[in-house]
């Protein structure tokens, strides 16, 4: 596998770009600069119509990247590109050596990044038996769930668990969770074992403002100790500018990508959206 | 071998029914052939299956027709194949997920049977296979009994290797993905050990009723289960009941097995439905 750096990020990536920000002098730490995840003119097609043309687009370690756009702008998609579940050209590549595999059921092919993701909870089977317990034991153990689990294996759970402030749950069915504790179960699982890229969906539908806080705090938490790149789909401009490092808005390609402040300025997406106040630099720092 | 099971029957169960030879075959099969379609069904449950699996049963009946047409003594082999075929094109179906998926797939399952009944038909001959729409488990032979077994053993090594992907599959494909699963492929392997037990019990079961064996226990133990590990055990232990319960109520009854063990398997599915947890 070749340890070549990524190319640095280039700020605001459109024709009128001004005043060029590298995202890693954004961070409250140094980043790495050695790691990253690279997406190399990945398009999809769908049924004939062009879904995702050409996006490029580099994941640094240590960075939130924060997509929006409009309805159908191809979102979900470029995560399910990713994560390999839509058919797709272009590449995606990891830089650096990945962390250890994902467990014993499935590995990752040499340079391809390991992803951890947060689905969308609320499409999930809410009449599903299966436990938090279950979800965490399936991808973790070869043994059959229908033999029991280990308790070393119940231990690593509850640890996975603690950190999001899901302890405790582990007993009860997903589909009998809030859509909070849902949302910090599926973060848990995602960084069980710990992954290069998290890629989150939409991670506060259905849940309540001072909810949607606390996970976005969370989330800068863990992306400081773990210098973890984080990619987020996401309807809160506000909440989002909040731990962004950058935003990109799609609109079937990349229309503009660089710090929210300049990415909310930018043309398009005023007519899009109409004006987003980001919050301050200031806000931003005490984060 | 057989005898063995012979003298065991006749020291358990000193009752008329299993007196017979016929009924011990057929209670032996039912006790390979139970637990694995309870252990499928809570997948075939979990991931909304049931109408493939009806397909797939469906599609024997153009097995037994194609094999007849090519001379075969036993249409077997033709079945196996035939619901093979048919499963693999139905995931593909489904998997390019284009609108009214179903739509189609009812169109193949719905043709093939059609395709079964003409070929059999033709010449006014359909009435000797008659056995394959309603099942006839009392005419087991204890040579079949060996396939039945060997083929089960199979799918019990599998289901014990990729039980938790699929369970993980089933809960979100994105996250089964994240975890470098193949979901993709563990769809087609799951189509396939579904069509794989389909083929090994359809002359028993009945081409009407073999979609029921494999969605009752599921939906039953689900509305039991606290867990996956007690869902998929209740599934195993409903699907057994049914099984053995249905076989000696036909004997008394003298009505179709197939059909009576789908009737105490669906008691069962109601009878869970009062007791849901909350």
């Amino acid at each position: 596998m070749s340890h070549v750096p990524p190319p640095r990020p280039s700020g605001l990536r459109t024709a009128s770009a001004r005043a060029p920000l590298a995202a890693a002098d954004r961070t409250d730490r140094p980043a790495c600069g050695r790691c990253g995840t690279s997406v190399e003119g990945l398009s999809v097609r769908r049924g004939g119509r062009l879904v995702l043309n050409e996006v490029s687009l580099n994941f640094h370690c240590g960075e939130a990247t924060v997509i929006i756009g409009r309805n159908g702008a191809g979102k979900s998609t470029l995560l399910k590109a990713l994560l390999g579940l839509v058919p797709h050209s272009g590449r995606v590549r990891h830089s650096a050596a990945g962390r250890s595999g994902r467990g014993p059921l499935g590995r990752n092919a040499a340079g391809r990044p390991v992803f951890g993701y947060v689905p969308q909870g609320a499409h999930l089977d809410h009449e599903s038996p299966t436990t938090v317990a279950d979800l965490f034991a399936s991808a973790l153990s070869r043994r059959p769930l229908w033999l029991g689990r280990a308790a070393a294996l119940d231990r690593r759970i509850e640890e996975a668990l603690a950190v999001t402030g899901a302890g405790g749950l582990s007993g009860s069915r997903l589909g009998a969770l809030s859509g909070g504790e849902l949302q910090r179960v599926l973060l848990a699982f995602a960084l069980e074992p710990m992954p290069d890229v998290l890629l989150l969906d939409e991670p506060v539908s259905g849940v309540d403002h001072a909810g949607m806080r606390d996970f976005y705090a969370l989330l800068s938490r863990l992306r400081r100790e773990h210098d973890l790149a984080i990619v987020m789909v996401s309807h809160d401009f506000d909440l989002a500018a909040s731990i962004a490092d950058r935003i990109v808005f799609l609109d079937g390609r990349v229309v503009c990508s660089g710090p929210p402040e300049e990415v909310f300025a930018h043309p398009a997406v005023v007519e899009a959206f109409g004006e987003i106040k980001a919050p301050s630099r200031e806000g931003r720092a005490a984060r | 071998m057989i005898q063995a099971w012979y003298s065991l029957v006749d020291a358990l169960l000193p009752f008329a029914w299993a007196s017979h030879a016929f009924m011990k075959n057929a209670l032996a099969a039912v006790l390979v052939l139970s637990p694995l379609f309870g252990a499928l069904s809570t997948l075939v449950v979990s991931n909304r299956l049931a109408y493939f699996s009806d397909a797939v049963g469906h599609a024997a009946l153009t097995g037994v027709a194609l094999g007849a047409l090519v001379g075969l003594l036993d249409p077997g082999p033709a079945v196996l194949v035939f619901s093979l075929l048919l499963a693999l094109l139905v995931v593909t179906l489904r998997r390019r997920g284009a609108a009214g998926a179903e739509t189609v797939i009812g169109i193949v399952s719905s043709t093939a049977v059609a395709l079964g009944i003409v070929l059999l038909s033709r010449g006014g001959g359909f009435s000797k296979y008659s056995a394959y729409l309603v099942g006839d488990i009392l005419s087991v032979r204890p040579a079949e009994l060996g396939v039945a077994l060997a083929g089960t053993a199979a799918l019990w090594i599998l289901w014990a290797f990729f039980s938790n992907r699929l369970t993980l599959a089933s809960v979100d494909e994105g996250l089964a993905r994240s975890r470098g699963l193949r979901t993709g492929l563990l769809e087609y392997g799951f189509a396939l050990a579904v069509a794989a037990v389909v083929a090994l019990s359809i002359r028993w079961t009945g081409i009407l009723v073999v979609n029921a064996l494999l969605v009752l226990p599921g939906a039953a133990a689900r509305n039991l289960a606290r867990g996956t590990r007690s869902y998929h055990l209740l599934a195993i232990m409903l699907s057994v009941f049914a099984s053995v319960a249905g076989l000696i109520a036909s004997y008394y009854l003298d009505s179709a097995t197939g059909a009576t063990i789908v009737l105490v398997g669906a008691l069962l599915y109601f009878a869970t439905t009062q007791a849901r947890r909350r």
